[in-house]
Protein backbone atom coordinates (compact mmCIF):
# COMPACT_ATOMS: atom_id res chain seq x y z
CA UNK A 1 0.00 0.00 0.00
CA UNK A 2 1.46 3.03 -1.21
CA UNK A 3 0.86 5.96 1.61
CA UNK A 4 0.40 9.60 0.75
CA UNK A 5 4.27 10.40 1.85
CA UNK A 6 5.54 7.65 -0.44
CA UNK A 7 4.03 9.23 -3.08
CA UNK A 8 6.28 12.03 -3.66
CA UNK A 9 10.39 11.18 -4.20
CA UNK A 10 12.41 12.34 -1.03
CA UNK A 11 15.07 13.00 -3.06
CA UNK A 12 15.72 14.46 -6.77
CA UNK A 13 15.70 10.68 -9.33
CA UNK A 14 17.67 9.84 -12.02
CA UNK A 15 15.94 10.86 -15.03
CA UNK A 16 15.99 9.61 -18.04
CA UNK A 17 18.50 10.38 -20.50
CA UNK A 18 19.33 9.75 -23.93
CA UNK A 19 23.13 9.05 -23.64
CA UNK A 20 24.91 6.55 -20.58
CA UNK A 21 22.20 3.47 -21.51
CA UNK A 22 23.09 0.30 -23.42
CA UNK A 23 20.69 -0.61 -25.76
CA UNK A 24 17.82 -2.78 -24.62
CA UNK A 25 16.66 -6.46 -25.91
CA UNK A 26 12.79 -4.74 -24.62
CA UNK A 27 11.93 -4.15 -28.08
CA UNK A 28 12.11 -7.95 -29.09
CA UNK A 29 10.73 -9.03 -25.31
CA UNK A 30 7.55 -6.90 -26.49
CA UNK A 31 7.30 -8.37 -30.32
CA UNK A 32 7.96 -11.52 -28.71
CA UNK A 33 4.89 -11.08 -26.37
CA UNK A 34 2.30 -10.36 -28.54
CA UNK A 35 3.28 -13.42 -30.69
CA UNK A 36 3.52 -15.73 -28.48
CA UNK A 37 0.15 -14.44 -26.58
CA UNK A 38 -1.60 -14.75 -30.50
CA UNK A 39 0.00 -18.31 -30.81
CA UNK A 40 -0.58 -19.32 -26.92
CA UNK A 41 -4.51 -18.60 -27.68
CA UNK A 42 -4.99 -20.74 -30.14
CA UNK A 43 -2.29 -23.45 -28.47
CA UNK A 44 -4.35 -23.45 -25.36
CA UNK A 45 -7.39 -23.47 -26.33
CA UNK A 46 -7.19 -26.79 -28.76
CA UNK A 47 -4.94 -28.17 -25.81
CA UNK A 48 -8.37 -27.72 -23.66
CA UNK A 49 -10.43 -29.18 -25.91
CA UNK A 50 -8.73 -32.33 -26.34
CA UNK A 51 -7.27 -33.05 -22.61
CA UNK A 52 -10.83 -32.14 -21.19
CA UNK A 53 -13.60 -31.86 -23.54
CA UNK A 54 -13.29 -34.83 -26.06
CA UNK A 55 -14.48 -38.20 -24.87
CA UNK A 56 -14.57 -39.04 -21.57
CA UNK A 57 -12.07 -35.95 -20.94
CA UNK A 58 -9.21 -36.10 -18.48
CA UNK A 59 -10.59 -38.87 -17.28
CA UNK A 60 -9.36 -41.01 -20.56
CA UNK A 61 -5.52 -39.54 -20.31
CA UNK A 62 -3.41 -42.12 -19.37
CA UNK A 63 0.47 -43.24 -20.15
CA UNK A 64 -1.22 -45.30 -22.82
CA UNK A 65 -3.42 -42.24 -24.53
CA UNK A 66 0.12 -39.98 -24.44
CA UNK A 67 1.90 -42.33 -26.24
CA UNK A 68 -0.80 -42.99 -29.01
CA UNK A 69 -0.68 -38.98 -29.47
CA UNK A 70 3.45 -38.65 -29.05
CA UNK A 71 3.13 -41.52 -32.06
CA UNK A 72 2.50 -38.60 -34.29
CA UNK A 73 5.95 -35.87 -34.41
CA UNK A 74 3.09 -33.69 -35.22
CA UNK A 75 1.63 -33.68 -31.70
CA UNK A 76 4.75 -34.19 -29.84
CA UNK A 77 6.22 -30.76 -32.10
CA UNK A 78 2.84 -29.07 -30.67
CA UNK A 79 3.08 -29.71 -26.97
CA UNK A 80 6.74 -29.05 -27.11
CA UNK A 81 6.14 -25.37 -28.48
CA UNK A 82 3.24 -25.36 -26.30
CA UNK A 83 5.95 -25.44 -23.10
CA UNK A 84 8.30 -23.90 -25.19
CA UNK A 85 5.97 -20.21 -25.22
CA UNK A 86 3.83 -20.74 -22.37
CA UNK A 87 6.79 -20.96 -19.92
CA UNK A 88 8.99 -18.00 -21.69
CA UNK A 89 5.69 -16.02 -22.28
CA UNK A 90 4.98 -16.41 -18.38
CA UNK A 91 8.65 -15.93 -17.45
CA UNK A 92 8.88 -12.88 -19.24
CA UNK A 93 5.27 -11.34 -17.60
CA UNK A 94 6.42 -12.05 -14.53
CA UNK A 95 9.99 -10.64 -14.85
CA UNK A 96 8.01 -7.23 -16.10
CA UNK A 97 6.16 -7.37 -12.85
CA UNK A 98 8.97 -8.07 -10.80
CA UNK A 99 11.10 -5.07 -12.57
CA UNK A 100 7.77 -2.71 -12.01
CA UNK A 101 7.02 -4.00 -8.16
CA UNK A 102 10.35 -5.05 -6.72
CA UNK A 103 12.06 -1.87 -5.61
CA UNK A 104 15.19 -3.63 -3.78
CA UNK A 105 17.94 -3.71 -6.43
CA UNK A 106 19.85 -7.50 -4.11
CA UNK A 107 15.53 -8.63 -3.60
CA UNK A 108 15.01 -8.21 -7.30
CA UNK A 109 17.90 -9.59 -9.08
CA UNK A 110 17.31 -12.88 -6.25
CA UNK A 111 13.79 -13.24 -7.09
CA UNK A 112 14.62 -13.02 -10.56
CA UNK A 113 17.23 -15.75 -10.22
CA UNK A 114 15.22 -18.30 -8.79
CA UNK A 115 12.24 -17.29 -11.51
CA UNK A 116 14.93 -18.32 -14.29
CA UNK A 117 16.23 -20.99 -12.15
CA UNK A 118 12.88 -22.53 -11.97
CA UNK A 119 12.17 -21.89 -16.03
CA UNK A 120 15.74 -23.73 -16.72
CA UNK A 121 14.90 -26.34 -14.86
CA UNK A 122 10.88 -26.89 -15.73
CA UNK A 123 12.13 -26.56 -19.48
CA UNK A 124 14.61 -28.95 -19.54
CA UNK A 125 12.67 -31.40 -17.81
CA UNK A 126 9.42 -31.02 -20.42
CA UNK A 127 11.76 -30.78 -23.09
CA UNK A 128 13.49 -34.28 -22.04
CA UNK A 129 10.48 -35.51 -21.17
CA UNK A 130 9.33 -34.91 -24.98
CA UNK A 131 12.30 -36.09 -26.72
CA UNK A 132 13.43 -38.54 -24.84
CA UNK A 133 9.74 -40.47 -24.21
CA UNK A 134 9.47 -44.18 -24.72
CA UNK A 135 6.34 -45.43 -25.54
CA UNK A 136 7.33 -49.37 -25.21
CA UNK A 137 8.00 -48.82 -21.11
CA UNK A 138 4.55 -48.55 -20.56
CA UNK A 139 2.50 -51.55 -19.38
CA UNK B 1 -22.85 27.92 -2.49
CA UNK B 2 -20.01 26.77 0.47
CA UNK B 3 -17.10 24.92 -0.82
CA UNK B 4 -15.46 22.24 0.94
CA UNK B 5 -11.55 22.15 0.23
CA UNK B 6 -8.93 19.50 1.84
CA UNK B 7 -5.71 20.25 0.71
CA UNK B 8 -2.07 18.64 0.69
CA UNK B 9 0.13 20.92 2.66
CA UNK B 10 3.31 20.74 2.87
CA UNK B 11 6.12 23.20 4.13
CA UNK B 12 9.86 22.00 3.72
CA UNK B 13 10.42 24.23 6.82
CA UNK B 14 8.29 23.07 9.54
CA UNK B 15 6.93 19.60 8.36
CA UNK B 16 8.76 16.53 8.35
CA UNK B 17 5.46 14.98 5.46
CA UNK B 18 3.00 16.13 4.08
CA UNK B 19 -0.87 16.53 5.99
CA UNK B 20 -3.99 17.20 4.41
CA UNK B 21 -5.66 20.73 5.76
CA UNK B 22 -9.23 21.59 5.36
CA UNK B 23 -10.83 24.80 4.25
CA UNK B 24 -14.09 26.46 3.21
CA UNK B 25 -15.24 29.28 0.75
CA UNK B 26 -17.79 31.00 -0.77
CA UNK B 27 -17.87 30.45 -4.67
CA UNK B 28 -20.16 29.77 -7.83
CA UNK B 29 -20.99 26.18 -9.18
CA UNK B 30 -19.21 27.46 -11.98
CA UNK B 31 -16.20 28.46 -10.55
CA UNK B 32 -13.28 26.58 -11.77
CA UNK B 33 -11.05 24.56 -9.16
CA UNK B 34 -8.42 27.12 -9.17
CA UNK B 35 -10.80 30.47 -8.41
CA UNK B 36 -11.37 28.79 -5.03
CA UNK B 37 -7.57 27.57 -4.64
CA UNK B 38 -7.15 31.79 -5.35
CA UNK B 39 -9.56 32.26 -2.48
CA UNK B 40 -8.11 30.24 -0.40
CA UNK B 41 -4.68 32.12 -1.22
CA UNK B 42 -5.89 35.43 -0.76
CA UNK B 43 -8.31 35.34 2.19
CA UNK B 44 -8.06 32.54 4.22
CA UNK B 45 -4.19 31.47 4.55
CA UNK B 46 -1.56 33.11 2.05
CA UNK B 47 1.32 30.68 2.55
CA UNK B 48 -0.63 28.32 -0.07
CA UNK B 49 1.96 27.83 -2.55
CA UNK B 50 1.07 26.98 -6.21
CA UNK B 51 2.03 27.41 -9.62
CA UNK B 52 -0.54 28.90 -12.38
CA UNK B 53 -0.02 31.60 -15.11
CA UNK B 54 -2.58 31.32 -18.01
CA UNK B 55 -5.35 30.10 -15.69
CA UNK B 56 -6.76 28.88 -19.07
CA UNK B 57 -6.17 25.90 -19.59
CA UNK B 58 -2.92 26.39 -22.09
CA UNK B 59 0.14 27.11 -20.23
CA UNK B 60 -0.19 23.82 -17.99
CA UNK B 61 1.17 25.07 -14.64
CA UNK B 62 -1.09 24.27 -12.66
CA UNK B 63 -1.77 20.20 -12.85
CA UNK B 64 -2.76 18.82 -9.70
CA UNK B 65 -4.90 15.42 -8.21
CA UNK B 66 -8.45 16.58 -7.91
CA UNK B 67 -10.39 13.92 -5.87
CA UNK B 68 -7.43 11.08 -7.05
CA UNK B 69 -7.53 12.01 -10.60
CA UNK B 70 -4.97 14.25 -12.53
CA UNK B 71 -6.49 17.34 -13.57
CA UNK B 72 -5.76 21.41 -14.32
CA UNK B 73 -7.10 23.26 -11.15
CA UNK B 74 -8.17 25.87 -14.45
CA UNK B 75 -10.41 24.00 -15.78
CA UNK B 76 -12.31 21.71 -13.30
CA UNK B 77 -15.11 23.41 -12.69
CA UNK B 78 -16.89 23.20 -8.75
CA UNK B 79 -20.18 22.05 -9.95
CA UNK B 80 -18.47 18.87 -11.56
CA UNK B 81 -16.36 17.67 -8.01
CA UNK B 82 -17.46 15.87 -5.37
CA UNK B 83 -16.99 17.78 -1.68
CA UNK B 84 -15.08 17.79 -0.15
CA UNK B 85 -12.64 18.67 -2.99
CA UNK B 86 -9.70 16.72 -2.26
CA UNK B 87 -6.10 18.24 -3.60
CA UNK B 88 -2.86 16.69 -4.07
CA UNK B 89 0.34 17.85 -6.17
CA UNK B 90 0.85 15.63 -8.92
CA UNK B 91 2.98 12.33 -7.69
CA UNK B 92 5.88 10.57 -8.64
CA UNK B 93 8.32 14.05 -8.71
CA UNK B 94 9.77 15.49 -6.04
CA UNK B 95 7.37 17.53 -3.32
CA UNK B 96 8.54 21.02 -2.99
CA UNK B 97 5.81 22.81 -0.93
CA UNK B 98 2.26 22.61 -1.30
CA UNK B 99 1.20 21.46 -4.97
CA UNK B 100 4.79 22.68 -6.22
CA UNK B 101 6.86 19.94 -7.09
CA UNK B 102 10.23 19.69 -9.13
CA UNK B 103 9.45 19.39 -12.78
CA UNK B 104 13.02 19.14 -14.02
CA UNK B 105 13.17 15.32 -13.86
CA UNK B 106 9.53 15.45 -16.02
CA UNK B 107 11.80 17.87 -18.68
CA UNK B 108 14.90 15.64 -18.94
CA UNK B 109 12.94 13.02 -20.05
CA UNK B 110 11.48 15.55 -22.89
CA UNK B 111 14.84 17.14 -24.14
CA UNK B 112 16.01 13.30 -24.14
CA UNK B 113 13.88 12.84 -27.20
CA UNK B 114 14.70 15.38 -29.01
CA UNK B 115 11.58 17.36 -29.60
CA UNK B 116 12.74 19.53 -32.28
CA UNK B 117 12.75 20.05 -36.02
CA UNK B 118 15.99 17.50 -37.15
CA UNK B 119 16.80 18.47 -40.82
CA UNK B 120 19.97 17.94 -42.33
CA UNK B 121 20.92 21.49 -43.77
CA UNK B 122 23.15 20.31 -46.54
CA UNK B 123 21.10 18.48 -47.86
CA UNK B 124 17.88 20.72 -47.53
CA UNK B 125 19.11 24.45 -47.75
CA UNK B 126 16.36 26.14 -46.36
CA UNK B 127 15.24 28.86 -49.07
CA UNK B 128 11.83 28.70 -48.85
CA UNK B 129 9.64 27.10 -46.27
CA UNK B 130 9.03 23.24 -45.93
CA UNK B 131 5.98 22.27 -46.95
CA UNK B 132 3.55 19.82 -46.15
CA UNK B 133 0.18 19.16 -47.15
CA UNK B 134 -2.86 18.59 -44.82
CA UNK B 135 -2.75 15.07 -44.81
CA UNK B 136 0.74 14.82 -43.41
CA UNK B 137 -0.07 17.17 -40.89
CA UNK B 138 -3.01 15.16 -39.74
CA UNK B 139 -0.52 12.17 -39.20
CA UNK B 140 1.16 13.76 -35.37
CA UNK B 141 -2.20 16.56 -35.00
CA UNK B 142 -3.17 14.66 -32.15
CA UNK B 143 0.43 15.08 -30.51
CA UNK B 144 0.60 18.90 -31.30
CA UNK B 145 -1.67 19.51 -28.24
CA UNK B 146 0.80 18.78 -25.55
CA UNK B 147 1.25 21.59 -23.48
CA UNK B 148 3.53 19.70 -21.13
CA UNK B 149 1.46 20.06 -17.91
CA UNK B 150 3.11 16.74 -16.97
CA UNK B 151 -0.44 15.26 -15.44
CA UNK B 152 -0.20 11.86 -18.18
CA UNK B 153 3.25 11.08 -16.76
CA UNK B 154 2.53 11.90 -12.95
CA UNK B 155 -0.33 9.26 -13.42
CA UNK B 156 1.50 6.71 -15.13
CA UNK B 157 2.22 3.95 -12.46
CA UNK B 158 5.19 3.30 -13.98
CA UNK B 159 6.85 5.95 -13.90
CA UNK B 160 5.71 6.23 -9.72
CA UNK B 161 7.77 2.55 -9.47
CA UNK B 162 10.67 3.42 -12.19
CA UNK B 163 11.79 7.34 -11.80
CA UNK B 164 13.92 6.37 -14.47
CA UNK B 165 11.02 5.59 -17.23
CA UNK B 166 10.92 8.23 -20.17
CA UNK B 167 7.13 9.07 -19.23
CA UNK B 168 4.06 9.10 -21.45
CA UNK B 169 4.69 13.18 -21.95
CA UNK B 170 8.15 12.40 -24.00
CA UNK B 171 6.71 9.65 -26.12
CA UNK B 172 4.06 12.11 -27.29
CA UNK B 173 6.22 14.75 -27.90
CA UNK B 174 8.75 12.15 -29.76
CA UNK B 175 5.52 10.92 -31.69
CA UNK B 176 4.42 14.85 -32.75
CA UNK B 177 8.03 14.55 -34.39
CA UNK B 178 8.45 11.18 -35.42
CA UNK B 179 5.56 11.01 -37.78
CA UNK B 180 6.53 14.99 -39.46
CA UNK B 181 7.23 14.49 -43.24
CA UNK B 182 9.64 17.28 -42.70
CA UNK B 183 11.55 15.62 -39.93
CA UNK B 184 14.51 13.47 -40.59
CA UNK B 185 16.10 12.48 -36.92
CA UNK B 186 12.92 9.95 -36.66
CA UNK B 187 15.56 6.88 -36.81
CA UNK B 188 17.98 8.37 -33.69
CA UNK B 189 14.79 9.40 -31.46
CA UNK B 190 13.23 5.93 -32.03
CA UNK B 191 17.21 4.46 -31.29
CA UNK B 192 16.79 6.76 -27.82
CA UNK B 193 13.27 5.24 -27.09
CA UNK B 194 13.84 1.60 -27.48
CA UNK B 195 16.76 1.72 -24.73
CA UNK B 196 16.26 0.70 -21.11
CA UNK B 197 13.12 3.05 -19.74
CA UNK B 198 12.07 4.19 -22.99
CA UNK B 199 8.79 3.10 -24.81
CA UNK B 200 8.47 -0.26 -23.83
CA UNK B 201 8.69 0.46 -20.26
CA UNK B 202 4.80 1.21 -21.25
CA UNK B 203 2.42 -1.33 -19.99
CA UNK B 204 -0.66 0.26 -21.19
CA UNK B 205 -2.20 1.14 -18.22
CA UNK B 206 -4.06 3.70 -20.26
CA UNK B 207 -4.23 6.71 -17.01
CA UNK B 208 -1.73 8.78 -19.13
CA UNK B 209 -5.30 9.27 -21.39
CA UNK B 210 -7.55 9.44 -19.13
CA UNK B 211 -4.98 12.47 -16.88
CA UNK B 212 -4.39 14.22 -20.70
CA UNK B 213 -6.33 17.57 -19.92
CA UNK B 214 -5.85 18.53 -23.33
CA UNK B 215 -7.84 15.21 -24.47
CA UNK B 216 -4.69 13.59 -26.65
CA UNK B 217 -4.70 9.89 -26.84
CA UNK B 218 -1.61 9.41 -25.44
CA UNK B 219 -1.68 5.60 -25.14
CA UNK B 220 -2.39 5.17 -28.98
CA UNK B 221 0.79 7.48 -29.54
CA UNK B 222 2.85 5.34 -27.57
CA UNK B 223 1.63 2.30 -29.24
CA UNK B 224 2.46 4.04 -32.69
CA UNK B 225 5.95 4.86 -31.63
CA UNK B 226 6.70 1.11 -29.92
CA UNK B 227 5.28 -0.02 -33.61
CA UNK B 228 7.47 2.22 -35.46
CA UNK B 229 10.68 1.18 -33.32
CA UNK B 230 10.08 -2.15 -34.21
CA UNK B 231 9.99 -2.06 -38.03
CA UNK B 232 12.35 0.10 -37.98
CA UNK B 233 14.30 -2.45 -36.18
CA UNK B 234 13.71 -5.50 -38.97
Amino acid sequence: MVTVEDAYRKRKPKAFSNERRPSSTEIWWWFFMRISGVALLFLVLIHLYIMHLVGSGVERVSFDFVAERWDNVGWKTFDWVLLVLALLHGTNGLRVIIDDYVRAPGKRTAIKGTLYALTAVLMIMGTAVVVTFDPSVGG
Amino acid sequence: MDVKLRLLRFNPESDDKPHFENYEVEADPMDRLLDCLHLVKWQKDSSLALRRSCAHGVCGSDAMVVNGVNALACKVLIKDLEQPIVVEPIRGLPLIRDFIVDMEPFFAGYRAVKPWLIVDESQHEPERERLQSPKERERFDDTTKCILCAACTTSCPIFWSDEEYVGPAAIVNAHRFIFDSRDQGSRERLEILSQRDGVFKCRTAFNCTAACPRGIKVTQAIQEVKRAALFQSF
